[in-house]
């Protein structure tokens, strides 16, 4: 009594507009901006950031990978298969690279922060000097 | 480290074999850099919320991802997400329905604190489990027991409200003043009974129902210490009950206890052992239980009936729990409708296992590709239980729509006589029911296919022509629709077996007249009427105007409308025997008018009617039934004969034929009709007559008026209650069963077609999978009867496999509610015989598709696929 239509089902993923993944989450956003310019291991990612930010932002190893699932499930970065030539590679560790939607992602979402830091000059909020 | 690889199991499997060691590597370097206790410590915490909060998120993004996944794949097969859905509703509904309604009557606590230590205590006599107490036996056992911490007693009356608006006839309830606190409710306003309300001579004092405080009295803040008028005395309103209060349930369908009223009981009330009339409520003492304070009171019992052995010879006691004090009949019926919803739900759960199954063997190929492109098999469990939760959750959101609507439908079935207020509705409890009943099914039943998946080589699925899911696969499908088949049977049979039962019972003839036959009560308000000469003018005038009437063919009065009021029963002694009061020597007292057996068309067999020459001065005469004759008189010539009944000697002076004055289904006491004018003044004062029988061609709509008039005419102040046709009465006799069949009867069809489609899904597939086999069969010569034997031959195996451990069952469930076959043998023949045909069709139909399908293979095609 179950003829195929009944469960037969293919699913495919429809492509995601860059602007449609915004606001980043800042982790997010802090992750893709470790990985712009070289492949980088989870630890170092976390590295990364902490030495941007003065310190001020250390991921925490969930947040760090659930955040990396989540963005490879989006297409923001992957795993490449070549691994970096340098002496500090580990075998057992994966690295992670933005792809070019990561970047556009990336590039838009630094757009839209610098556009509301514009506006709020314009209204004369000015950060103040730390 | 190792504290640390056992909080990584709080995230999904898939998630911790992906990141856990590099996770892990991380914790280890913060570990090594927190030098000390104190950094150590907030290393810990700062790790524990770390892994709470994400695993909490990542397992939300993958119910989130699957959510959504599932949403895709449904929309892409509309008609097994449907199909689904529909099956859960259906069996989510019956059950929810079915357990709100026995939940109602059954299973939740009676409204009353601490209620499971309440019990009942009643009389047993021979024949009579549960008889009221005379007020005597009452006192002795309270005064003996060391039971209870206290003990209350109630009985039901009427009362006549005078003077506030139009003459009102209230369900009042005469209680001890200990009941209250006995039941442990306490009055919204105003007090309760004290002990000095509730003595002989005592003025007196009402408190009143939340329903009648409103109605009644507009809500008056100020109520208590107002005067009323019941009948013709004047009484103190002392307070209000809560609007949850209904104790005890009243005694007409449908009403409430208006009012309550002390007993207080004088010496005379105590002198007759055998004048029951009052039940007795009790609170268990802590830690005694119900058992041993039966143990207790059956002692107490034996004491007094070496004290009185004269009218205590045959009386022993019953002790029960209050909450179960709902008659076995309303029980049985309650029982049968959870378990056949029990049955639909079952039948439902394995169409959808079946459902499932199918679908998983059709998607192998896909489930395989996904476990080959890295997805673990944890991923695809929860996949398939996400899609299964989901569609039980839909399915089981659209069941408890369809309980809703339907549990109005079901009130028919809740017992008349539960001490608590309104319907039942689908509550809380019933929703947390259902939802835990929804989420059983969508989980048992998602897991069944991944259950079988690990089973299964993962890359069986991936092999090109592949042929079914395996032997075992088939043999599970095929055993969820032998059960199927065995549940719809037993279905079929107990609806056929209760519907035999309920023609049986509406052809029962009642003995007396049904049709064009008016009821109503004018209750006739004490002392007023206490003079038995004064009744007798009210008596005369009434009828003989409402005889005036045009349409009314004859009218009468009598104690009590038969089958209304079963009870009345008194015991009887022939020759200056001792009373007894075992059901076979008990006969039903009911004071008549003359015209009685003629308004309802009772023929007189012998001898004479009662007549208005039958007065107190005269010799006391008794009519009786047949029924009577054959106990009582050795069925020998009755008239002339003598009996003892009713405090005072009779003569026979006629014999009537029998009636049902029990009702239906209950066998009833023989009958002894009195002629209402001997009687003396004040004696049996609850028989006195108050129910009118008219017998007439007109309707009571266009009858009512002219008898409204006749009676205000009599006695402005007499309110008239219950009007009602025999017809209804009678009907009523069987409406519950009704609506529980008409359920019944609904379950047993649509399981009936969830099994007819369970066959032809197992069929169809079988047919489908095998269609190779059968195109290499034909191609190597085998006839198309060889097929066609083949494939209805499978059906027929199936169904066998069904009905015999079906009708084995059904077999059982008869003997089970053997109470409520009113005589139709749990093993009746010519219903089983048509479930059992009933069977032989739905096999055949069930096979009719997948046969024709299978006649149609093309032995060319069905070979090129391989």
């Amino acid at each position: 009594m179950y003829p195929h239509w009944l469960y037969s089902a293919r699913v495919t993923d429809k492509p995601t507009a860059p602007d449609a993944l915004l606001p980043l989450p800042p982790a997010t956003f802090h992750i893709l901006v470790a990985v712009a310019d070289e492949d980088r291991h989870g630890y170092a990612i976390i590295q990364d950031i902490e030495a941007r930010t003065g310190g001020e932002l250390r991921l925490s190893a969930g947040t760090l990978y659930r955040s990396i699932q989540r963005m490879l499930e989006q297409g923001l970065l992957t795993e490449p298969r070549e691994r970096p030539a340098r002496a500090d590679d580990d075998e057992r560790r994966r690295y992670y690279r933005i792809t070019p939607f990561g970047e556009a992602v990336a590039r838009a979402e630094a757009r839209r922060l610098s556009q509301l830091v514009k506006m709020a000059r314009a209204r004369g909020l000015r950060p103040e000097k730390a | 480290m190792r504290v640390y690889a056992l909080l990584l199991r709080l995230y999904p499997a898939s998630f911790r074999h992906e990141y856990g060691v590099d996770m892990a590597e991380i914790f280890a370097r913060r570990r090594r850099d927190a030098v000390g206790p104190a950094a150590r410590g907030v290393l810990w915490i700062r790790t524990l919320i770390d892994v709470v909060t994400n695993a909490a998120i990542v397992h939300a993004d993958i119910v989130g991802q699957d959510l959504r996944y599932t949403a895709r794949t449904l929309r892409r097969s509309p008609g097994f997400a449907v199909t689904a859905v529909l099956v859960v509703a259906l069996g989510i509904g019956a059950t929810t329905a079915a357990f709100s309604v026995t939940d109602f009557a059954l299973i939740r606590p009676l409204p009353f604190p601490e209620a499971s230590r309440l019990v009942k205590l009643w009389e047993r006599t021979p024949g009579y489990s549960r008889m009221e107490l005379s007020p005597a036996n009452y006192r002795d056992w309270k005064q003996a027991a060391t039971s209870f911490s206290s003990m209350g007693t109630y009985a039901s009356t009427s009362m006549n409200l005078v003077g506030a608006g139009d003459p009102q006839r209230l369900e009042a309830s005469w209680v001890s003043a200990d009941l209250f606190p006995t039941l442990g409710v306490a009055p919204l306003l105003g007090r309760s009974f004290a002990e000095a309300d509730d003595r002989a001579g005592a003025a007196g004092t009402v408190v009143l129902s939340y329903h009648l405080w409103q109605s009644t009295f507009g809500g008056d803040p100020d109520v208590a210490g107002r005067h009323i008028v019941l009948g013709d005395t004047p009484y103190t309103v002392l307070g209000v009950m809560p609007a949850t209060f209904n104790f005890p349930a009243s005694t007409v369908a449908g009403s409430t206890v208006d009012l309550w009223t002390p007993f207080r009981f004088d010496e005379q009330a105590y002198q007759d052992r055998n004048n029951n009339y009052i039940v007795a409520v009790a609170r268990l003492r802590p830690g005694v239980s119900v058992a041993q304070a039966r143990a207790e009171i059956q002692v107490i019992a034996n004491q007094l009936k070496q004290q009185y052995p004269k009218e205590n010879r045959d009386t022993d006691s019953t002790v029960i729990e209050l909450q179960s004090d709902v008659s076995r009949q309303s029980r049985l019926l309650l029982e049968a409708l959870a378990g056949a919803a029990f049955c639909v739900l079952l039948i439902a759960c394995a169409n959808l296992a079946n459902l499932l199954l199918a679908r998983a063997l059709g998607r192998r190929k896909e489930l395989a590709v996904r476990t080959a492109m890295g997805a673990g098999r944890e991923r695809l469990a929860r996949q398939l239980v996400t899609e299964s939760v989901l569609l039980a959750g839909v399915g089981g959101a659209i069941g408890v729509g369809v309980a809703s609507a339907a549990v109005p439908l079901l009130t028919r079935l809740v017992p008349t006589n539960l001490p608590t207020v309104g319907a039942p509705s689908v509550d809380l409890r019933v929703l947390v029911f259902a939802a835990v009943l929804t989420a059983l099914t969508g989980i048992a039943f998602g897991m069944m296919p991944v259950w079988r998946m690990g089973r299964e080589a993962h890359l069986e699925g991936l092999r090109e022509g592949a042929r079914a899911g395996g032997g075992r696969k088939e043999r599970l499908r095929s055993a969820l629709v032998v059960a199927e088949i065995v549940a719809s049977i037993v279905l079929l049979i107990a609806s056929g077996l209760l519907l035999r039962a309920m023609w049986r019972l509406q052809a029962t003839d009642p003995g007396f007249r049904v049709d064009h036959v008016l009821t109503m009560r004018t209750s006739l308000a004490l002392p007023k009427y206490e003079s038995t000469t004064r009744r007798a003018a009210f008596y005369e005038q009434v009828l003989a105007d409402i005889r005036a009437l045009p349409g009314v063919a004859n009218a009468a009065y009598t104690s009590f409308t038969p089958i209304v009021m079963g009870g009345g029963i008194w015991p009887v002694s022939v020759n200056g025997q001792p009373e007894m009061r075992s059901e076979e020597h008990t006969a039903s007292l009911r004071f008549v008018t003359p015209g009685f057996f003629d308004t309802l068309g009772i023929p007189l067999r012998e001898g004479r009617n009662v007549s208005e020459s039958d007065t107190a001065d005269r010799p006391f005469v008794a009519v009786v039934s047949e029924s009577f004759v054959k106990r009582f008189l050795s069925d020998e010539r009755a008239i002339g004969r003598h009996f003892t009944f009713g405090l005072s000697d009779r003569t026979v002076v006629g014999v009537v034929a029998n009636i049902r004055v029990r009702g239906l289904e209950l066998p009833s006491e023989p009958q002894v009709y009195l002629p209402y004018k001997q009687v003396a003044d004040g004696n049996i004062i609850g028989y006195v007559p108050k129910d009118l029988l008219i017998h007439s061609s007109l309707d009571a709509g266009a009858l009512m008026p002219s008898i409204r008039a006749v009676i205000r005419r009599a006695d402005p102040q007499m309110p008239i209650s219950n009007v009602r046709t025999m017809g209804e009465i009678v009907d009523g006799q069987t409406a519950s069963r009704s609506v529980q069949l008409r359920v019944l009867g609904a379950f047993a069809m649509v399981a009936f077609l969830l099994a007819a489609v369970g066959i032809h899904g197992v069929l169809s597939f079988a047919v489908s999978q095998r269609a190779q086999e059968i195109g290499v069969r034909i191609a190597l010569g085998a006839q198309r009867s060889d097929i066609l034997s083949m494939v209805v031959g499978r059906g027929a195996l199936l169904a066998a496999a069904g009905v015999v451990p079906g009708v084995a069952l059904a077999y059982v469930a008869g003997r089970m509610m053997e109470a409520l076959l009113v005589g139709v043998r749990p093993g009746d023949v010519a219903t089983f015989a048509s479930v059992v045909g009933l069977a032989i069709v739905m096999t055949l139909a069930g096979c009719l598709m997948p046969t024709l399908r299978a006649l149609r293979v093309d032995p060319i095609t069905a070979i090129r696929t391989e």
